[in-house]
């Protein structure tokens, strides 16, 4: 670096440290290329140009920041902490749950069907343990379905955590920047969409009773 | 030497609705004594109030994992010649190596079948 350089910079350091000194809040872009702007001026052709060249690739750099944040922040990034990742963990949960339960309800008739060849004689006993004894190798999917389930409920959880920490980098200018809620507009263009959405989880569910109820009127 | 069918055998597994497939195909193997746990640490108990002919154990337990257990049992003196079966999800070279280097006696990926289960235990314990 030559002494002009290090002269440039260390101007630069001591504006932009006398502004942050002087507000409480972090300086805007703005204000960071206001502040530049004056110590270019306060210069007056001491400047090199490869200190201007340095200087323009610094502000391309910093408008190439700012339009990733505005993008970044468009899409809003918080939907994807609060809704969508906690849905899909919630979606995974009860799908293992619901296997689970379907699986232990397998194993009760299989458990059934069991008694049922103790009292028959052979070869029909026979051919019956040999049927619950395939339908228990078959159900030990279960297992191995949940493990693979909750790699992926850990994943979305690992993919939480670099979202929050994105947003929590990009401060408050997330919070200003407009754009549309995903959750709330994915069907606005089709109305009737909106009701497509699938297996509810039970909290979620009414019961086939309360259907019943709504239909009959009561 | 013929199997014991009357032994007793530990299975353990975090997962109750694996524990309860095991538990049916050992007994429809002829198994009449099966006892279940639910992580390593309970295994070790089980495994010190009774005595145990095998040990059928998942390996991704909490608080003790099923590698913790084997090398548990394998450092004790009264239980290091229990043989050990570990059944697992996990099916990583180095996971095999890891249960191998610990002292397991076999090796059984999961989902299985009752003709794995019985040709494993037979290569541990002898035919039956």
């Amino acid at each position: 670096m030559t002494p002009q350089s290090q002269d440039f910079q260390n101007r630069l350091r001591k504006e932009i440290e006398a502004a942050h000194n002087s507000v409480k809040t972090p300086l805007t872009h703005e204000e960071v290329a206001a502040v530049v702007r004056q110590v270019i001026q306060s210069l007056e052709g001491d400047v090199s140009a490869a200190d201007l060249k340095f200087y323009s690739e610094l502000e391309e750099l910093a408008h190439y920041i700012r339009q990733a944040k505005n993008e970044i922040a468009s899409i809003k990034p918080d939907d994807i902490s609060t809704s969508f990742i906690p849905d899909a963990t919630d979606e995974l949960d009860a799908v293992v749950g619901a296997t689970e339960d379907a699986t232990n309800r397998i194993m009760d008739v299989c458990d059934e069907m069991s008694s049922i060849a103790a009292e028959c004689a052979p070869p029909i006993n026979e051919r019956l343990v040999g049927c619950t004894t395939k339908i228990f190798e078959a159900c030990n999917f279960q297992d191995v379905t949940g493990q693979r389930i909750t790699k992926v409920v850990e994943t979305l959880k690992h993919i939480d955590a670099r979202v929050e920490a994105i947003v929590k980098a990009m401060g408050d200018e997330i919070h200003h920047v407009g754009g549309e809620h995903l959750t709330k507009n994915v069907h606005a263009a089709d109305p009737e969409k909106g009701l497509l959405n699938g297996p509810q989880l039970p909290s979620n569910a009414i019961s086939q009773e309360d259907i019943d109820k709504l239909l009959s009127g009561k | 030497m013929a199997v014991d069918m009357n032994m007793n055998v530990l299975i353990v597994d975090d997962y109750k609705t694996m524990l309860r497939i095991i538990e049916n195909l050992l007994k429809q193997l002829g198994f009449k004594s099966v006892h279940q746990a639910t992580d390593g640490s309970m295994a070790l108990r089980v495994l010190r109030e009774m005595p145990i002919g095998l040990v059928i154990s998942d390996w991704n337990m909490q608080p003790m994992t099923g590698l913790q257990l084997l090398k548990e049992v394998r450092a004790d003196n009264a239980l290091k010649a229990t043989p050990f079966i570990m059944i697992t999800a996990e099916s990583k070279t180095e996971n095999v190596v890891a249960a191998k280097e610990a002292g397991v006696n076999n090796y059984i990926v999961k989902p299985f079948n009752a003709e794995t289960l019985k040709q494993k235990i037979s290569a541990v314990l002898g035919n039956f």
